[in-house]
């Protein structure tokens, strides 16, 4: 936009000078490429650009290399205008036929370096192997999700000979032959994805690793493969990354008769891989001293698993979520790692203040502390944590519910670097709030379901977080307009906002955050006060909005869909459920050209004839969730064509409920879960 | 044409040449190391003729058949080159002259691999002098045979290997000279055990018997008619009819031990056949179990093959047991590679596919046909190469059917260069097969 303007006053001034020739025309490309370049941050100044003038539209046109379509349907024309583009993201292209993604390969051919069908359902191999066939130059293609894909599909990338990145997770029907023919002919292949492949065995996965001998990154997460193809995958000399989550094929006598290998691996994902245990992992981390991350979330108890980790100088990266680790296993992970920088124990039973004490008295550096629900932990923990570890950048407090408010007013005084912090469901006060004013470089606060905080706290936030770009007030019933005005002033960059349940919420703060023009989510759910006024206001004004739930919000009615519908050209998601919006509000909101999923649920004036109007001419739709009442209003005909457009309905019966019931005892009720 | 036109050679129809019967006691021709280099026959004089003298004569006018063969191909391909490069090139006569071109290179290969398999034994004993010392010939070796030990090999120990090296075809010529030379009879695993069963050389008496012993049908004879059985205690209920005097339950009962009597040493049996891995004069001399073992042994890897299959008329075993074996599984291979080897079993196509070059696994026939006209479609647009450098063959489903088993053309097919002449046996070159082979190769730059 700024550039707009700046270029239609210089349009204007020189055209004064000289009124015969455009002054654009003595730059040459090169310069124009240079610019471009600098326009990246936001989509619409390049939209811009393109506008100034035929030869500014056209160098932008070649100056494009990726491209993410809303709409299959305009891909040709699209892409007749931009066909150097290498990089093509379809993942908003619910329905991708063979026949577009034939058009695509001719179109751009041997340009095209990337491309992303993750999001696509409705392709067959005979799309891939038409990308095969023209574009030889595809060096990374990412066929997620497509449950439907067979081996042939698999076979076709096998024929992109230059292909070094290949996703294809939960291509359920693909097995062990589709792997195979990629084994073979990709001997480029750099990073393989088979994530949920359950067709796939030892023996495509072995065949991979002697094939493949560029492999970088593995992923084989919830595969079937077990311990036969772990030697071969162990002697895949550039093996970086290693991913083996949910692999319960994957035992102890697997891992503990690896005689050698993984020379080069950084990082190994072991998470939910129940039947593994200390000695095993002990035994894979003796031999690999170059490993950097570790990720054994969820795996049996790790107590002496830690004890295991002598000798792995370089690792600096642990998780060890969901596992029980008591303060030994603490402490001999304290003595035997050099450097931590990562350490994450969310959801660890077991840890006490002495063990986080030892950790972060050894461990100085540590950059990244996830403590989300270490119940057992203290103020003293706290203490520790803020005494011994300035330069932490983010910290997870999320639910650490022994943690009193005296304790969270060190984090402000110790910690200036943070940057992240999570303190979601704690004892937080407004004086806890304001001494977080001196973390200038807070980017993400998290306070949700703090009941004690009120708008005193967060006009400290807003005037001294400039940065701040997502702020979750989730049921923090003590925040009223007065603060979230404060923060819309202060935080002019921030980017999701959310508010849900706090009752006091009102338009005017809408109005003021309606200055964030970045703001792409906003969550308003269950505040009953705002009305159309204000989400209007938001619409009008946030072009950048993406993301909406206004659930419950039961004041907005029909002209706050008229206004998305005329603004909000960027909108995916929508949740309305029990708005007051009706056939006319669905109509409205069925021709914005991006809005892919949507919930209505309980909408008091729409009509089953509204709902089948809106469905037929609502070309984007890739998921919506209706109430199961209107499912015998619709004719199975519609229902049909929709799906086969790539959409997927969800039909829903809950029971209509109008009444909130207060945060209070609705944290009371979820603690008393916790305790059962 | 580059080499790897090797890959997509197509196996003409072969003679079948009646097996020999085997002589265990044929006397290996002496050799001296001067001349080791010659090599004898072509394939039909070894076949055809009797004599097993080393003739470095026939050698030499082998080689000028060959060299002739291939300047013949060198012109044909400059032909292709030439017609190419005048741009108009007739697709049909292109085909037509790839598919000599094929079959020339076919037959060359398999005569340079007769000629190789019956010099196989001077090679090994050339490539001995490069590792160990020679075992001066005739001096360590017992005089009934000359043929040089081939102890410097160890048989690999997977009994894998055989079916991983099915279809090995092309890589024959350039890996000949250093194949590792297997004792072959891969089965054999089943007979000793490879676990550490092995006892200790000289804790157990080693008893040879004659080649005639073991083909015996039976070794158990009636003294009183002459009668012979296969087992003792058949013989000791065919005893009862002589009289009464066998019929009581002394007479009838197992010989029992003698309580008071020496322990019996362990006995352990040798294989007649010197030279063999399974002979007591063999360097690395593993010792066979029983007589069972012996027999069995004996059969499979010294013995003409007899019994073939039925069903797909390939296959063939000296051993009934063996054939049984195989039939219950036979034309059951529904693994398929794009070089046409069919497997009965998904991880031997892995294995092999991991063991070759630009081997993949293919899909079931009727996608390979759906692919095949994708495939076609390109070539007429002219489109990228299937797979730039690498050589993928692009074969039909129909044509092949799954009872081709490329089973045998293996290890076993190179020992039998080496330890006989060049035996020609079917199921050495089993894929031979008439018909319309159609491995025209894909040409990557087309």
């Amino acid at each position: 936009m700024e550039m707009e303007t700046r270029m239609k006053k210089r349009i204007r001034v020189e055209a004064n000078t000289e009124p015969s020739e455009s002054p654009f025309e003595v730059l040459s490309e090169e310069i124009l490429f240079l610019i471009l370049d600098l326009l990246d941050s936001n989509p619409l100044d390049k939209k811009s650009f393109s506008l100034v003038s035929r030869s500014f539209f056209a160098v932008e046109a070649r100056h494009r290399r990726s491209l993410t379509p809303l709409r299959p349907e305009l891909l040709p024309f699209v892409l007749s205008r931009y066909n150097s583009i290498s990089h093509l993201n379809l993942t908003l292209c619910p329905y991708l036929s063979d026949a577009s993604l034939s058009s695509i390969a001719s179109l751009l051919g041997p340009s095209l370096r990337s491309i992303n069908l993750s999001g696509s359902r409705s392709y067959s191999h005979r799309g891939i192997e038409s990308l095969a066939n023209k574009c030889f130059n595809l060096e990374e293609i990412d066929v997620s999700n497509g449950v439907e894909l067979t081996d042939e599909a698999a076979a076709a990338i096998g024929r992109m000979s230059k292909v070094e990145r290949v996703r294809m997770g939960r291509c359920k029907k693909v097995t062990d032959l589709g792997i195979g023919c990629i084994a073979v002919c990709c001997p480029n292949l750099k990073l393989l994805c088979l994530k949920g492949c359950v067709g796939v065995t030892d023996l495509g996965v072995a065949l991979i690793a002697v094939k493949c001998r560029k492999l970088r990154s593995l992923d084989v997460s919830f595969t079937m493969i077990t311990k036969k193809c772990l030697p071969a995958i162990a002697q895949l000399p550039n093996l970086e990354e290693l991913c083996m989550t949910g692999c319960l094929g994957i035992n102890d006598k697997a891992l503990v008769t690896l005689k050698q290998g993984f020379k080069s691996l950084q990082a190994l994902d072991m998470s939910n891989c129940q039947n593994i245990s200390q000695a095993s992992v002990s035994s894979i981390l003796q031999k690999n001293p170059s490993l950097h991350h570790l990720n054994l979330s969820y795996c049996s108890p790790v107590n002496s698993m830690l004890s295991g980790l002598h000798g792995v100088f370089k690792l600096n990266s642990i998780k060890l979520d969901g596992c029980h680790v008591s303060t030994d296993g603490l402490k001999s992970l304290a003595n035997s790692c050099i450097s931590l920088k990562e350490l994450n124990l969310s959801k660890c039973s077991g840890v006490t203040d002495e063990g986080i004490s030892v950790i972060v008295a050894k461990h100085k550096d540590l950059v990244k502390l996830d403590a989300t629900c270490c119940r057992y932990i203290t103020d003293l923990s706290l203490a520790a944590i803020t005494s011994s570890c300035a330069s932490l950048v983010s910290l997870s407090m999320e639910s650490c519910t022994k943690v009193t408010c005296e304790g969270f007013r060190l984090i402000g005084r110790h910690c200036p670097k943070l940057e992240e912090l999570n303190l979601t469901d704690t004892d937080l006060d407004d004086e806890g709030l304001t001494s977080l004013s001196q973390c200038q470089n807070l980017t993400s606060l998290k306070i949700g379901i703090c009941l004690k905080i009120t708008d005193e706290g967060l006009i400290q936030i807003g005037r001294s977080c400039p940065h701040l770009q997502e702020l979750d007030l989730y049921r923090s019933i003590g925040i009223t307009d007065k603060g979230v005005s404060e923060i819309a002033r202060g935080c002019s960059n921030l980017e999701t906002i959310c508010m849900s349940y706090c009752t006091s919420i009102s338009d005017e703060s809408l109005k003021c955050l309606s200055n964030c023009a970045r703001l792409n989510t906003l969550e308003i759910r269950g505040c009953s006060l705002v009305s159309s006024v204000g989400i209007s206001a938001i619409a009008a004004r946030c072009c950048n909005l993406s993301k909406l739930d206004i659930k419950k919000c039961y004041e907005i009615n029909d002209a706050a869909m008229l206004s998305f519908a005329r603004f909000s050209h960027n909108l995916r998601q929508i949740n309305l459920s029990y708005c007051s919006v009706t056939d006319v509000g669905v109509s409205a909101l069925a021709s914005i050209s991006c809005l892919q999923v949507v919930t209505m649920l309980h909408l008091s004036g729409m009509s089953a004839d509204g709902l089948a109007a809106a469905l037929l001419m609502w070309g984007s739709l890739m998921k919506v969730k209706l109430h199961v009442s209107f499912k015998p209003f619709i004719s199975p005909v519609l229902i049909n064509r929709v799906e086969s457009r790539g959409c997927m309905f969800q039909w829903l019966n809950k029971p209509f409920q109008v009444q909130l019931e207060s945060s209070e005892v609705w944290k009371q009720q979820s603690h008393d879960i916790f305790v059962e | 044409m580059d080499q790897k036109q090797n890959s997509s050679f197509t196996y003409p129809p072969r003679n079948n040449s009646p097996q020999e019967s085997f002589n265990p006691n044929y006397d290996y021709p002496q050799f001296n190391s001067q001349n080791r280099t010659e090599s004898p026959y072509t394939p039909s004089q070894f076949f055809n003729s009797q004599a097993r003298e080393w003739d470095p004569h026939a050698l030499l006018s082998n080689l000028s058949f060959l060299e002739q063969k291939i300047h013949q191909m060198q012109n044909i391909v400059r032909e292709m080159i030439r017609t190419n490069e005048g741009q108009n090139c007739n697709i049909s006569e292109l085909t037509a002259q790839r598919q000599l071109l094929t079959t020339d290179l076919t037959s060359t290969i398999i005569q340079l691999i007769s000629t190789a398999g019956s010099f196989l034994p001077t090679i090994r004993t050339s490539l001995l002098s490069g590792n160990a010392p020679i075992p001066q010939l005739g001096s360590s070796i017992p005089s009934a045979s000359s043929a040089p030990s081939p102890s410097a090999y160890q048989p690999n120990p997977s009994p894998d290997y055989e079916e991983l090296t099915k279809g090995w075809g092309e890589n024959v010529v350039e890996s000949a000279g250093q194949i590792q030379i297997e004792d072959l009879d891969v089965k054999e695993g089943e007979d000793v055990g490879q676990d550490g069963d092995t006892l200790p050389i000289g804790s157990y008496e080693v008893l040879q018997l004659e080649k005639e012993e073991i083909l015996a049908p039976h070794t158990h004879f009636c003294t009183i008619c002459g009668k012979g059985f296969k087992r003792d205690a058949n013989l000791r209920m065919h005893m009862r009819g002589h009289g009464d005097e066998y019929k009581s339950p002394a007479a009838l009962a197992k010989p029992a031990r003698e309580p008071g009597s020496q322990p019996i040493p362990v006995k352990r049996y040798s294989c007649p056949f010197v030279g063999c891995k399974r002979n007591k004069e063999h360097k690395n001399f593993q010792p066979l179990k029983t007589l069972l073992c012996v027999k069995n042994h004996y059969k499979r890897s010294h013995c003409e093959k007899s019994y073939t299959c039925s069903r797909c008329n390939t296959k063939k075993f000296s051993v009934l047991a063996d054939l049984k074996t195989h039939e219950k599984h036979c034309g059951r291979d529904k693994w398929l590679c794009s070089c046409g080897t069919t497997f009965s079993r998904k991880d031997k196509l892995f294995g092999h596919v991991a063991l070759f070059q630009g081997h993949t696994p293919a899909l079931p026939s009727d996608e390979v046909k759906g692919k095949n006209e994708e495939i076609n479609d390109k070539d007429d647009s002219g489109g990228v190469g299937y797979n730039d450098g690498d050589e993928y063959l692009d074969m039909k489903g129909g044509y092949f059917s799954p009872m081709v088993n490329f089973d045998s053309f293996s290890f076993e097919g190179l020992d039998e260069f080496s330890r006989t002449t060049f035996d020609p046996t079917e199921n050495s070159f089993s894929f031979l097969r008439s018909g319309s082979p159609d491995f025209a190769r894909k040409d990557p730059g087309n």
